[in-house]
């Protein structure tokens, strides 16, 4: 079937080069561990986008949990992917405006003070970081220590969304008044349709998000097709869905008629999860996020309501707040993230950035697009 | 982002109170775990779910679910497979 | 007897002498019951030297225990190079009260495994710490063997065309020790596979002619101990995944938690680099000790690219492998 499906992609090419975007973090561990990339057709390039919750996690948002983890009595509780993540830079009162000259107030913060850090390395200072696989998990830690206050770093998109809603309900049902929530989630339409107007990224089509596809069906992708006029898939995590799903991008190029088109119709319906969906809707509020190397998109950020304020670590621990951090600027890891420079063009790549010394999150991450290119091109 | 697994639905427990989810235990490849079914009340048992986060997300068709879980077995012969 | 072991008992004195000469019944041997300062041994030949430190936690996970462990880890160590392997030092540093029941049971499961490999443990040690300094019990073993003078394996032997083998499916021992911790709450029927090999070993090494290199597969798992046997070699290693054995249980653990099992620690295999020739004899020789059920050849030694180990994945891409020795961390993403 693979050949198959080969043979019809090379048959489509041609000289033309076509890019195409996976938005999917786990899509970019799938590409790298199935050696795809080395059996398409040399026009079709793949390109990584920010699909890693992880690598779009402001270093401002990551200074925050390091704040967070420093102070007593307080127990983090992450998924494995954080643990890692290098946040550096300069703490700064005076934060540098923002995309789109906004503005934010910073409180608490007096000068600028240099920081490097990891939760890692926090938790080898003495820091109580747990990691745990569900944020279930972070609610039974909540009840098993009373005496101490657990947050729950909430990283994710409209996959795991859900998921953290459904921990934060399971809280105010259960009346736990020592569980909270540091909300970095983000959803992921608006930053696909952000990337379609900058203009160093070139974007010919979508291969969308599988899981989060689950979630949220295919109507949200509408406006790929309908107002900018290029194919989305969405695609499963198996080589062979990946393959499939490439050449039926292919083939809508061909074509001249693109449209939103399921490949992973195994586990995806148009209209999603409607239980996922309204669980969302009925915990979180839609806000401004900041997406580290896009800046701050509007409305892609998920915020608690005011109804469950009293679980918003944000507020509890009065952690400063806003654009407090200018990013070391030797990182290039937003350019890579958006597909506009490949590892190879940073100069720090493989030099004084490695995987045993990351400079950010592209090379820490197991799914980030340096850690792969540094690993799969010898 | 995306990190899911197909599971088949061992048993569902009845929620702890009125509000609450439904939690249940899942068998992945032989590996066994309580999760909710919080995002997905109407699983039921012996179905293949899709599991994120310790959540049931979605269902799957029986032969979608087998299809994709062969093409994980991988080097092993069968009589070896389930010691 | 008190059931906790003290700081007493590692001061030298009466608590001392009384731990050493219980612990003396099941690993008791000529030389060790003699309790000299060092253990006279006469050894005539090339002999080979290994020593190892054994952490793991929990102590006691399915299929072993730090102290069966502590004892097939060096045997395999002194197995790979070649050698058979003939005595082992038992050096203990017990935290203070550390379960006297438990330490027993150790010190069994140690001489147990010693026994089946026909192996003595002939010098030992123990010391203990104040509590919070030893996360229970750390175990050091060394051990000696003689190589046979018809045994010189090597990486330098190696061909371009040779074939490599496993003797059993990958990844049991980090499996079972994850799912021990239980730090996130998976149920799982996956054993370690801690073993001594010195017999398995044996039976091919006396067997075949053309074997030219055996690594035993422990930190880092198949992916990183296959990168550092081709290191700066001037040929490559390409192995097959579909032929990679892996118990379904461990790829599920895999699944979930978005590891890697080709970097999953194992504690009872080996890799076999043998002339293609004696690939189908090696197989079958492997596949008829009860330690190499599920062997299986899973690569071969290729031209290009040098100094690499490639896999070739179930759709015919090429990945590269690296080694990673750390600790993988579960994904949600």
């Amino acid at each position: 079937m693979v050949k198959k499906i080969l043979a019809e992609l090379q048959a489509l090419a041609d000289q033309k080069p076509v890019s195409i975007m996976e938005v999917c973090g786990t899509h970019t561990v799938a590409v790298y561990r199935s050696g795809i990339a080395g059996l398409l057709p040399k026009n079709l390039h793949l390109i990584s986008g920010p699909g890693c919750p992880v690598c779009v996690t402001s270093e401002s948002d990551l200074y925050r949990f390091f704040v967070l983890s420093r102070k007593k009595g307080v127990i983090i509780t992450t998924f494995g992917d954080l643990l890692r993540v290098p946040a550096g830079g300069q703490v700064t009162p005076s934060p540098s405006p923002l995309p789109q000259g906004e503005r934010v107030k910073v409180r608490g913060i007096k000068k600028e003070i240099p920081i490097q850090s990891s939760l890692e390395k926090e938790r080898a200072k003495g820091a109580d970081v747990r990691i745990v696989y569900s944020p279930m998990d972070a609610l039974a830690i909540a009840e098993e220590n009373p005496g101490k206050d657990v947050v729950f770093l909430g990283i994710g998109f409209e996959t795991t969304a859900p998921a953290i809603a459904g921990a934060v309900l399971e809280a105010k049902r259960s009346g736990l008044t020592n569980f909270f929530l540091l909300s970095a989630l983000k959803t992921i339409p608006a930053a696909m349709e952000a990337l379609l107007n900058f203009p160093k990224v070139r974007i010919d089509g979508y291969l969308c998000p599988g899981h989060v596809s689950v979630i949220i069906g295919s109507r949200p992708y509408r406006f790929i097709s309908e107002d900018y006029h290029r194919p989305a898939v969405i695609t499963g995590f198996q080589p062979e869905d990946i393959l499939e799903g490439l050449l039926l991008i292919l083939k809508q190029i061909k074509s001249g008629k693109p449209k939103v088109e399921i490949q992973y119709r195994a586990a995806v319906h148009p209209k999603g999860n409607e239980v996922a969906q309204n669980l969302i809707r009925r915990v979180f509020t839609a806000g401004p996020a900041s997406w580290r190397g896009l800046g701050v998109i509007p409305k892609t950020g998920l915020k608690l309501k005011a109804e469950f304020q009293r679980f918003d670590g944000q507020k509890q621990f009065k952690l400063p707040e806003g654009e407090i951090i200018k990013p070391n600027p030797a990182c290039r890891c937003g350019e890579v993230i958006t597909g506009a420079i490949t590892p190879e063009n940073c100069r720090q790549f493989r030099r004084k950035c490695t995987p045993e010394k990351p400079l950010g999150p592209c090379m820490v991450s197991v799914e980030g697009t340096c850690a792969a290119h540094y690993k799969y091109n010898a | 982002m995306c990190l899911a697994v197909i599971g088949r639905v061992i048993e569902i427990r009845e929620p702890v109170g009125p509000d609450a989810f439904p939690q249940g235990l899942v068998d992945v490849l032989g590996i066994r775990r309580t999760i909710s079914f919080g995002l997905l009340p109407s699983a039921i048992k012996g179905e293949y779910v899709l599991i994120h986060a310790g959540f049931a997300i979605q269902k799957l068709e029986p032969k979608d679910a087998k299809k994709t879980l062969k093409l994980l077995k991988m080097g092993l012969p069968r009589k070896l497979r389930s010691q | 007897m008190a059931d906790k072991i003290t700081l007493g008992h590692g001061s030298g004195g009466k608590l001392s002498a009384e731990l050493i000469r219980e612990f003396l019944k099941p690993l008791g041997n000529p030389i060790l019951n003699r309790l000299e300062d060092s253990a006279v041994l006469s050894l005539c030949g090339k002999m080979a030297f290994t020593t190892d430190s054994f952490v793991v936690h929990p102590l006691f996970f399915p299929g072993g225990d730090i102290g069966s462990l502590s004892v097939s880890g060096t045997i395999n160590d002194l197995v790979s190079v070649g050698a058979v392997p003939l005595y082992l030092s038992l050096a203990l540093i017990i935290e203070e009260d550390f379960s006297r029941a438990d330490l027993k049971k150790i010190i069994a499961s140690a001489a147990r495994t010693a026994a089946q490999a026909g192996v003595k443990v002939v010098t030992g040690d123990t010391k203990v710490v104040d509590r919070g300094r030893a996360h229970g019990l750390f175990i050091t073993t060394s051990g000696c063997g003689l190589i046979p003078d018809d045994i010189a394996l090597g990486r330098s032997k190696i061909k371009v065309g040779d074939v490599a083998l496993v003797n059993g499916p990958v990844g049991d021992h980090a499996a079972a020790v994850m799912l021990a911790r239980n730090e996130f709450s998976f149920s799982g029927k996956i054993r370690s596979d801690a073993a001594p090999l010195n017999d398995l070993v044996n039976r091919f090494l006396s067997q075949l002619k053309t074997v030219r290199f055996i690594r035993d597969i422990t930190r880092g798992g198949l992916a990183t101990i296959l990168s550092e046997v081709s290191d700066e070699m001037n040929w490559g290693i390409e192995l097959n995944e579909t032929a990679i054995p892996l118990r379904r249980e461990v790829i599920g653990i895999a699944e979930i938690l978005g590891l890697d099992p080709l970097y999953f620690a194992c504690e009872g295999k080996v890799v076999v680099f043998v002339a293609k020739e004696e690939a189908r004899k090696a197989l079958r020789l492997m596949q008829e000790h009860p330690l190499g059920k599920g062997a299986a050849i899973i690569g071969k030694v290729v031209a290009e690219p040098a100094g690499l180990t490639i896999l070739r994945t179930r759709i015919s891409g090429t990945r590269l492998l690296e080694p990673f020795s750390g600790d993988q961390l579960p994904r949600i993403c």
